[in-house]
């Protein structure tokens, strides 16, 4: 099924050394890329700098601020610039250290996957037989259930936490990254420069790591990009399902499904947090899609 | 061809038999036990929840109970629901229609509106048109649909009153269940109002599952055109001079379908997920509520069922697309 | 086979229903939730019970609508025995059975349906016992009385006796609960000749206000009035409960006007549903108590001058406001003002930091770590644990505590909360089943819960003593006086912090008239109207 996404051509090797300049050549041609780019950007930025931008502890409680709206509207206060939660938390201070949690799914799950699939997509590519058999068919039992529903069994299994569900989403996300790569393998096995490679002397990890694998990254970067951000929206249903982080961590989902209650009594509880994950998803697949058109020459050319 | 589906099939069958074993497992492992949450503030002794437990089976071993499980699924027995006492098989059939009507129109949705817009993005490939349309799809393909549902019914329901709330008809309208998919039985019933009523039930959470279908069927759609046309064929048919929309219509579409059929079937899984919020967002009766509950009341048969018969509905349409695809593609079968 | 039986009866109603469509009297309740069957006594769930005993049968004896005191039901009178051992029912004569699509019946109720309706939950090889594979009778074997009934007694017709093995003053208020509903014999009987016993948990038969129409799964269930019922006709014709899961949703069909009436509001959403034109809000206190329990039984808990500071760090007001949006009254005893016996001389702790802080460094408790756990689940005495948990934490913080909330699966929850050496206090709370102070004291803080529902582990002479006297002794103002003496000792030694009784809403239509709200926290339909 993903078969069709492989499209490795020896012409990117040929321009190797030029590959980021011409990377960035075609990335740059596409608008909502960089936008995209930069406001991951400014979202990195914010997470990395939480403590200090917001202008209060994301836990501390305000009693005598229940449920304050955002300044702009009748009976906001500049002191809580979006308004305040239920419990009187600062809903600007709980966004910005959400981005952090979201970040951080999305970057565990990524590197998670990454590692686990593709390294297993290499060796049972490279090594096939009975191994291949047995994990191609495991990867298809993941895949017979819809992710969202095997993730929420896993969580029930190993109990809703924020962690447990970076698991249970990274495990979802194996089968691509295995996929992708067996396939990359089985096709790049037997070409020549492997070939003469291997005749040449050099060990299977290092064909499989050093000569295969360069030859197959850009669609697992593409992949990897859209992984980072269906990691962030899982989390956050997961969240909003009550197996994802628990309260009172400001994750962005968990933070709507705490709210939800207010719905129509506050709209910024339930509004806001619901857009940041909107804006940052939405960030991340417009990299994702400039990633693609950069990366895939076939594309390129259209 | 009878080959390949042999092979198909034959790959069927180890898959199946992980998918009962994982759903099995799942089960036997997830913590707390439906003895305890019945009871619940009231508790129950250790004496009678260890015989509860007994008369529900749990105290054999655990390859008993999965071979045990394993032959009465074969059989179409997928035991009995804890809570309700029901056969789970029943239960997924009574709340299946429901889910599966929901889904149709959400790709038909998705299909109505994605196909034309991914075709039009193409043909004005690189106008503002083009990037406009691909950038509200690309919202859609970013959306949270949780929220977007819960935007959606304040609204138009709320605000603008233009939409019922949740369920699936007006509880006014009443006729006997045939079919289970309220609009044809809306419509067999005869009774005025009642189709549209039903129709209008269905706005918003078609909207909401389709959302995110429709922005990939978009995407692909425009993807695939613009490779078609870049094909020596059609700038041929081009070149002699055919209208646009002949070659548009006739000749480029029909071989942009191909990938398009692909992405439909893949769809499926993705409306599955979907059908599980959207089903808890607008109180429909569905399999997704349903399993979410199950799982809440750690309901073991019906949450063991319930995997199962998803699982095998994804793998029977998944099936069916590749089966479709070796069809149009015959180089397809000699490669799998 | 079974959807063949639902068709047909299901047709026939809808041509029935059709022929009278034009001036039915419709209402439509927003349910919360899916009934677990509809024979109430084999489930515990109020969801459940509101859709079948309610609705649909009879007790013995009923509660006083709005009241948790006992009246007659489907028994006339009763006497007990000298020894408190034998309770005589006399039966009400001429009461009519539903006659439906799938059964007619062809006697009035008798003393044979008393003897069904509990012989069949009583004794294991009764044909009964097990009409459907895995099922249990929980609120039967709960109230123990598979120990306390001996036996049931058809006298004559028209008058049963329940023999008990020991004297139990809330036997009548027992049988006033949902899983002592009548059902029919002769139905019963039907249904065993016909091999589809299970149907008894599906298509219902009782003497209730209302009989049962037909119920799609998750979605619609509906009741058609009963006609011969024996306290009068229902002023309505037709009862829907349209099954509506979300709080949210709920409340924006009430305010579309596509049901009538819808339970368990959202707290924060109480303003706007007042302010709603149409709408009016009815409340009152719930009989429940939401408690923090400490583990009486581990250092430095067992001290109860350090629960006492402990309890008086906690801003009970910042509770109400965040957790309860105000559908809540900070608790002091462990009954709720509603229950007859509530103490309302005790005076509760005052919030007082610095005190509680002097308090702990007196008893030379530095630096105290400590666990608060928090249920996992919204519960009617504690819409939000969670948050709850957050508050306390704040307040212990300010007088040197630091707690870490932990939270379990909730059949965990209950299960781990129950263990004698847990390390932490429990948040948890308690919906009165009969009225009956014994089922909060004895249950909640009883010296036989330790271990087991006595969450507080916590097991005083005193305060035993009293309240066992009082389950023996039958006089009501002498049972009275020892409750009151009990809530006193309890307060001394606060084995737990009282924390709130949540006050219970009911949003409805203004055309919806004469509903009463049930104390007890189920949802009945008898007798209520609706302005076309």
């Amino acid at each position: 099924m993903t078969d069709q996404a492989i499209t490795t051509d020896p012409e990117l090797d040929d321009n190797h050394q030029s590959g980021l300049a011409s990377f960035w050549f075609y990335f740059k041609e596409n608008k909502g890329a960089v936008i995209g780019l930069c406001f991951f950007l400014a979202i990195c930025f914010i997470a990395l700098f939480a403590d200090f931008i917001a202008p209060h502890a994301p836990n501390q409680q305000y009693r005598e601020f229940f449920l304050v709206p955002p300044v702009w509207q009748e009976g906001g206060t500049w002191q809580f610039l979006l308004g305040t939660d239920a419990v009187g938390r600062d809903m600007l201070s709980r966004l910005i250290h959400g981005s952090r949690y979201s970040l951080f799914v999305g970057i565990i799950v990524v590197v998670g996957a990454v590692s686990v699939g593709v390294t297993t997509g290499l060796v049972v590519g490279y090594i096939g037989g009975a191994l291949d058999t047995l994990v191609m068919r495991l990867m298809d039992i993941i895949l017979a259930f819809p992710s969202l529903l095997l993730a929420l069994v896993l969580v029930a299994v190993l109990g809703p936490s924020l962690t447990n569900a970076i698991i249970a989403i990274a495990i979802i996300q194996q089968p691509h990254y295995v996929r992708l790569t067996r396939a990359a393998v089985l096709g790049e096995r037997e070409k020549d420069y492997v070939t003469a490679a291997r005749l040449a002397g050099v060990g299977p990890i290092r064909l499989m790591f050093r000569t295969i694998l360069p030859n197959c990254m850009a669609p697992l970067i593409v992949q990897a990009a859209l992984s980072f951000s269906t990691a962030i929206l899982d989390a956050a249903a997961l969240g909003f399902l009550g197996m994802g982080a628990q309260p009172p961590t400001p994750e962005w989902g968990t933070m709507l499904a705490e709210s939800r209650e207010f719905i129509l009594r506050a709209w910024w509880v339930v509004t806001l947090p619901g857009l940041a994950i909107l804006m940052t998803v939405l960030a991340i697949n417009l990299m994702g899609d400039g990633l693609r058109d950069a990366l895939d020459p076939k594309l390129k050319r259209s | 061809m009878f080959g390949f589906l042999l092979k198909r099939f034959g790959l069927l069958i180890p898959t199946f038999l992980g998918v009962t074993l994982a759903a099995f497992s799942f089960v036997r492992i997830l913590p707390g036990d439906p003895v305890l949450l019945m009871a619940g503030e009231r508790g129950v002794s250790p004496e009678r929840h260890a015989q509860l437990l007994e008369q529900f089976g749990f105290d054999r071993p655990l390859y008993v109970q999965y071979f045990d499980y394993l032959f009465s699924a074969l059989s179409g027995d997928l035991g009995q629901s804890l809570v309700t006492k029901k056969p789970v098989w029943d239960e997924f059939f009574t709340l299946f229609p429901a889910t599966f009507e929901l889904s149709i129109c959400a790709i038909i949705f998705a299909l109505v509106i994605g196909l034309p817009i991914g075709m039009l993005a193409a043909i004005k490939r690189g106008t503002w048109f083009d990037q406009s349309l691909m950038g509200a799809a690309l919202v859609g393909y970013s959306m949270p649909i949780f929220w977007w549902g819960l935007l959606l019914i304040i609204l138009f329901s709320g605000t603008l009153g233009w939409t019922p709330v949740s369920g699936r008809i007006s509880l006014l309208y009443y006729f006997p269940n045939v079919t289970g998919f309220m609009l044809v039985d809306s419509f067999l019933s005869g009774q005025k109002g009642a189709f549209s009523s039903a129709l209008s039930h269905l706005i918003l959470p078609t909207i909401v599952l389709g959302t995110i279908p429709l922005a990939v069927i978009a995407r692909q759609t425009r993807s695939a055109m613009l490779e078609v046309l870049n094909e020596d064929y059609v700038r041929t048919a081009r070149a002699k001079g055919l209208s646009a929309a002949r070659v548009v219509g006739v000749h480029a579409l029909r071989n942009a379908m191909i990938p398009v059929i692909t992405t439909i079937g893949l769809q499926v899984g993705v409306l599955m997920a979907g059908a599980i919020l959207t089903e808890t967002i607008f109180s429909w009766p569905g399999i997704g509520k349903w399993l979410i509950d199950s799982i809440s009341r750690r309901d073991y048969p019906s949450v063991q069922g319930g995997l199962l018969m998803i699982a095998v509905i994804i793998m029977f349409v998944n099936l069916v697309v590749d089966l479709l695809y070796g069809l149009i593609n015959p180089r397809i079968r000699h490669k799998g | 086979m079974k959807r063949s039986n639902l068709l047909l009866p299901a047709l026939l109603a809808t041509t029935m229903l059709m022929a009278g469509a034009a001036q039915a009297k419709t209402l439509v309740y927003c349910s919360e939730g899916s009934p677990e069957g509809f024979d109430p006594a084999p489930y515990t769930a109020g969801t459940t019970f509101d859709a079948s005993s309610k609705p649909l049968y009879n007790r013995l004896v009923e509660f006083k609508p709005g009241t948790s005191e006992v009246q007659p039901g489907l028994a006339e009178s009763w006497e007990v025995s000298e020894d408190g051992m034998t309770y005589t029912f006399k039966l009400r004569q001429g009461v009519k059975f539903h006659t439906t699509e799938f059964f007619t019946p062809t006697r009035d109720f008798n003393a044979d349906d008393v003897l069904f309706s509990f012989n069949r939950q009583l004794q294991s090889d009764h044909a009964f016992n097990q009409y459907t594979a895995g099922i249990s009778w929980e609120y039967f074997n709960g109230m123990s009385m598979p120990d306390l009934l001996k036996s049931v007694e058809k006298v004559d017709d028209y008058t049963v006796r329940f023999n008990l093995s020991r004297p139990e003053a809330p036997m009548v208020a027992n049988l006033a609960m949902d899983f002592a509903s009548i059902l029919s014999a002769e139905y019963g009987a039907q249904l065993e000749e016909s091999d589809t016993k299970d149907m008894l948990n599906q298509q219902p038969i009782g003497t209730g206000p209302f009989h049962f129409v037909a119920y799609q799964k998750d979605a619609v269930i509906r009741y058609g009035s009963h006609d011969e019922y024996w306290a009068g006709k229902q002023p309505i014709d037709d009862l829907v409960f349209a099954i509506t899961t979300d709080a949210s949703v709920r409340q924006q069909k009430l305010l579309a006007g596509e049901c009538h009436v819808a339970p368990y509001p959202n707290p924060a959403d109480l303003d706007s549903l007042k302010a709603a034109e149409n709408i009016k809000v009815e409340e009152q206190e719930g009989l429940n108590v939401g408690y923090l329990a400490y583990n009486t039984q581990v250092a430095p808990f067992d001290n109860a001058n350090v629960r006492k500071a402990l309890n008086k760090a906690i801003n009970k007001q910042a509770i109400l406001d965040a957790v309860f949006q105000g559908a809540g009254k900070a608790a002091k005893n462990p009954l709720p003002p509603t229950m007859w016996s509530y103490n309302d001389a005790v005076e509760d702790d005052s919030f007082d930091p610095e005190a509680a802080k002097a308090m702990l460094e007196a008893e030379g408790v530095k630096d105290l770590k400590m666990k608060i756990w928090a249920m996992p689940v919204q519960r009617p005495y504690n819409p939000n644990a969670r948050r709850m948990a957050e508050v306390m934490q704040e307040d212990f913080a300010k007088v040197g505590v630091e707690v870490e909330i932990v939270s379990y699966e909730w059949g965990e929850y209950l299960d781990l909360s129950k263990d004698k050496d847990r390390d932490g206090a429990v948040l948890l709370g308690w919906t009165g089943d009969n009225g009956d102070p014994d089922n909060f004291l004895a249950v909640l803080l009883g010296c036989d819960g330790v271990g087991g529902s006595n969450r507080a582990q916590w097991c005083n002479d005193e305060f035993e003593a009293l309240i066992q006297k009082a389950k023996i002794v039958s006089d009501k103002a002498e049972r009275t006086k020892l409750y009151e003496e009990a809530q006193v000792v309890f307060k001394r030694e606060a084995p737990w912090a009282t924390i709130a009784h949540s006050v219970v809403f009911m949003p409805m239509s203004t055309k919806v008239s004469g509903y009463v709200m049930d104390p007890l926290g189920g949802h009945s339909f008898t007798n209520v109207d609706i302005a076309e």
